[in-house]
């Protein structure tokens, strides 16, 4: 049983891997379109990333350079789990810095520094159907984008506002790509939807679980659904990170006591890391530097 | 700052060290073979080789100690493995009919051709603990311990009248199916649903089979056979022009019978739910048999009124290894969407807030 | 036996990261629309099959993908390769066929005659490899669609005579539709059915202009 240990570069077998190139190549020629692939079982659970990790296990290289976030940061205990995973069955080089690497892997969060030609961005989804929590069935559901009606997605956000005076979906909000399939942008929170829009970067979404791929190439159109009188906003935090001093980025709330007190940090650890490496500080760093200066004056 | 700490590298192999040490136990103990546990842990060797789909007691046995005895783990496991395996051909059709049986009921018949050979089952005896086991006390030899041997199937008896409809049989021209291999779709043809139960979770088919029994899609079943034996798997080498053998394994077979009482365009007779899982077992079987029949609803025009008889249900979620990886994903952060929550939570308060006060003032200066 | 020998060789000899590498380039280029990428990897294939069209064959074709061949691809010892080599049973009927391949100079169906997918399944289309002379020196076409920012221009030398009529048709069916992959020497140019084409009254010409290629990112050396 010793040669149970023998698995092919990238973890997947090469039959596994044309049949999610194929996939692939077919969501990027029909942008937004789920397309169905036999998913396999990985050696991480189903819900963990296992559609993103078949995405990138089949476009990965030698001379690949790979980044894995979640929640926006690089280590997070799954981030860390799925980078050690292909620096074993790939040997991959691997980055916290978004701008030094070819693929992302990503679970809720698009970086903050935009994207560039050359990179692919690859989500992981869970529920890949926008329709899925209006209608759970998948016959019906495929009917709906085969005959573009999404009449039913309007009516749950108009209800949003009726009852709350505003569309209540804050993440996984739903966008049209380039104005034919409504797709489920992974949940993100809706503050990164707009860096969808004509990305200059490949984005993939692989969902294992429920077995679809689905793409947005570069420069293709990412529309967040929403209504004249109701025009889509994303979240505005009113402090900049504590950190970093970074303002028009998404914030992790982190509470610092049990008295209440909280800060607000970037949720993007590299960018905080690289802000504050170019010597910008937040509020909280900003004292403890000072006295240092102090001190050594 | 849980997540966000650095050293998520460390914290996990630390946490991996420790379940490695909880799953040797005490040291002073010897540790459990492979052998052992194939010996002695059969069954569990067996469900783990039935819902992981790969017949292998070795690796399955390593697997469900590897997972402590945790059974979703040990399939989940021995499936991450079988998923990289090269696919060099599809075998030929088991024929069950040849089977060397080695425990063979039937519940429509008191006496048939064969007869009724109980085997090694867990039926008639009461469910005492047994304190022999503690102290390890030798165990008699069985009394007969032949290969075992061939019996005629008990829905052949009924075939011969014509009181049942036929063994199933894929429309003419019909490729079969994996869905370990191609996406699933719906509505699914029945090769696929057996496929999709033989991997489904026992507990979960255990409740449906269950629900169809009280009323929720009621088929109205009796065990013809159920039958537990070796069969023998074969393949196909077009370049050799005949079958080889690839060896024998062991099968739980379940054909149910089950009342129907005829349509326009056919007449009145049995109908079949059928069952066939890797190793013994008969609860596996038996369920898987009577959802089965349950999900045949278009074949029969039955009106879809239960959830054993919805097959887009029943499929989507028969799986334990996606069931159990998406619930318990539920424990990774998910601070981000939760802050976009937050901050909608506490705006809607805010909104709620102020127009509470507003309300309240409008009364005040009502009242005055 | 030569036919024997043109059978068994011009596979990829690194299988697994050849045909990494190859794919990469597919996606890019079908990502963006009209980028021209020559493959780091080509196959031998008998002829007349040509060298990226062999690797094309090599990294996507396999048991579950049928493939449709041209009438004198089909003559050929091109059947027999593929078979060997990917395991991909060869049909006759297009709309069956997950790929096909044109010969260089070879006559090109209607596209609608191959699979266009369904309503519900779009992607069970046909995609579909047509070599051609060259990425440069024919009629000027305007691209435009996703993948490509603003507009690109490609012109071909060696597309049939109805391209853009069975182009524009095969557009106007999306989301069905077949796709494209072109190829030239070592290079490939894919046109997804997203892409939009127009011809480019104002081009004189733009034979000698050289057509855009990739910019992949700096690559770390192992």
């Amino acid at each position: 049983m010793n040669d149970l240990a023998t698995y092919n570069f990238a973890y997947l077998d090469e039959q596994t891997k044309r049949m999610i190139r194929r996939a692939i190549l077919k969501a990027v020629a029909i942008p937004g379109y789920q397309v169905p692939f036999a998913s396999r079982e990985m050696p991480m659970p189903y819900g963990w990333g296992t559609g993103g990790v078949q995405v990138t296990a089949s476009i990965l290289g030698p001379n690949d350079v790979l980044k894995v976030i979640d929640q926006g940061a690089d280590d997070t205990t799954n981030a860390v789990s799925i980078r050690a995973f292909f620096q074993k069955v790939a040997d991959v080089a691997v980055t916290t810095k978004t701008k030094d690497a070819t693929i992302i892997q990503t679970r809720h969060r698009i970086p903050e520094e935009t994207l560039k030609e050359g990179q692919t961005l690859v989500y992981q989804v869970p529920i890949p159907e926008p329709l899925r929590f209006l209608e759970p069935r998948e016959t019906e559901t495929r009917k709906m984008h085969a005959l573009e009606e999404y009449g039913l997605m309007h009516v749950k956000l108009y209800e949003d506002i009726a009852r709350n005076g505003h569309i209540a979906t804050t993440y996984a909000y739903p966008v049209k790509v380039e104005g034919r399939y409504v797709m489920d942008p992974s949940p993100t929170p809706k503050f990164d939807n707009p860096k969808m829009h004509m990305s200059e970067a490949l984005q993939l979404f692989g969902a294992g679980r429920e077995k679809r791929i689905y793409a947005v190439p570069p420069y293709t159109e990412v529309v967040s659904l929403d209504f004249e009188d109701h025009p889509f906003e994303i979240q505005q935090f009113d402090k900049p990170c504590a950190l970093c001093g970074a303002e028009n980025v998404y914030l992790d709330e982190v509470v610092l006591d049990d008295k209440g007190g909280r800060m607000f940090v970037c949720s993007d650890t590299d960018h905080c890391e690289d802000r504050r490496a170019h010597g910008h500080a937040g509020q909280m760093l900003a004292r403890p530097t000072q006295e240092s200066q102090e001190a050594a004056e | 700052m849980y997540v966000a700490v650095k050293g998520g590298e460390a914290a996990i192999a630390n946490a991996h060290r420790l379940l490695a040490d909880r799953r040797r136990g005490d040291r002073s103990l010897p540790s459990i073979t492979i052998e052992q546990v194939v010996e002695q842990l059969g069954l569990a060797v067996d469900r783990v080789m039935a819902e992981a789909s790969l017949y292998d007691p070795a690796l399955a046995a390593l697997a469900v100690r590897q997972a402590r005895g945790d059974m979703i783990e040990a399939i989940f496991i021995l499936r991450a493995y079988r998923t990289t395996l090269p696919r060099f051909g599809y075998s030929e059709p088991v024929d069950t009919a040849t089977m060397k049986v080695e425990r063979r009921v039937s519940a429509t018949y008191k006496d048939l051709p064969g007869g009724q050979l109980l085997g090694p089952t867990f039926d008639y005896t009461h469910r005492l603990l047994d304190p022999s086991l503690i102290a390890d006390e030798a165990v008699a030899e069985p009394a007969a311990k032949e290969p075992g041997e061939h019996v005629m199937r008990v829905s052949d008896i009924l075939d011969g009248e014509g009181l049942i409809e036929g063994d199933g049989r894929m429309p003419e021209g019909h490729v079969m199916g994996d869905l370990t291999r191609e996406p699933m779709e719906f509505p699914m043809a029945r090769d696929l649903r057996l496929q999709a139960l033989a991997r489904g979770d026992e507990g979960f088919l255990l409740a449906l089979a269950y629900s169809t029994q009280r009323g929720y899609g009621r088929t109205h079943p009796f065990v013809g056979e159920v039958r537990i034996g070796e069969v023998e798997v074969e393949l196909d080498l077009p370049e050799l022009g005949f079958a080889v053998s690839l060896g024998l394994i062991r099968v739980t077979e379940c054909q149910m019978v089950n009342q129907f009482k005829g349509s326009a365009k056919q007449p009145p007779q049995f109908t079949r739910g059928y069952g066939l899982v890797f190793g013994q077992s008969e609860r596996k079987a038996m369920s898987m048999s009577l959802v089965d029949r349950a999900l045949r609803t278009d074949e029969f025009s039955e009106d879809i009124v239960a959830p054993a008889q919805d097959q887009e249900f029943v499929i989507s979620h028969a799986d334990n290894v996606q069931a159990t990886g998406f619930v318990e994903h539920l424990k990774l952060p998910h601070y981000v969407d939760f802050q976009a929550e937050l901050d909608l939570v506490r705006r809607m308060r805010r909104e709620y807030e102020a127009a509470r006060a507003g309300g309240e003032d409008g009364m005040k200066e009502a009242a005055e | 036996m030569a036919a024997q020998s043109q059978i068994y060789a011009g596979a990829f000899a690194d299988p697994v990261f050849q045909a990494q590498s190859v794919f990469r380039a597919l996606m890019d280029c079908f990502a963006r629309p009209g980028t021209v990428a020559s493959l780091a990897a080509l196959a031998s294939p008998p002829s007349p099959l040509g060298k990226a069209s062999g690797a094309v064959a090599l990294t996507l074709c396999d048991h579950d993908t049928p493939v449709w061949l041209s009438p004198a691809l089909a003559k050929s010892a091109v059947p027999q390769w593929i078979a060997f080599h990917t395991g991909a049973p060869v049909t006759e009927t297009k709309d069956d066929a997950r790929f096909a391949f044109i010969e260089r100079g070879g006559a090109v169906p209607s596209f609608d005659q191959f699979a266009l997918g369904t309503q519900e399944y779009p992607d069970r289309s046909t995609t579909l490899v047509i070599e051609v002379e060259a990425f440069t020196g024919g009629q000027p076409l305007i691209a435009k669609g996703p993948g490509i920012k603003d507009e690109t221009i490609i012109a071909p030398t060696g597309l049939p005579d109805l391209f853009l009529e069975f182009w524009t048709a095969n557009r106007a069916i999306f989301p069905r539709g077949i796709d494209l992959l072109l190829a030239a020497g070592d290079a490939v140019l894919c046109l997804p059915r997203t892409t939009k084409l127009s011809l480019d009254e104002n081009a004189r010409d733009t034979g000698g202009k050289p057509p855009h290629t990739f910019p992949y990112p700096a690559r770390k050396e192992a």
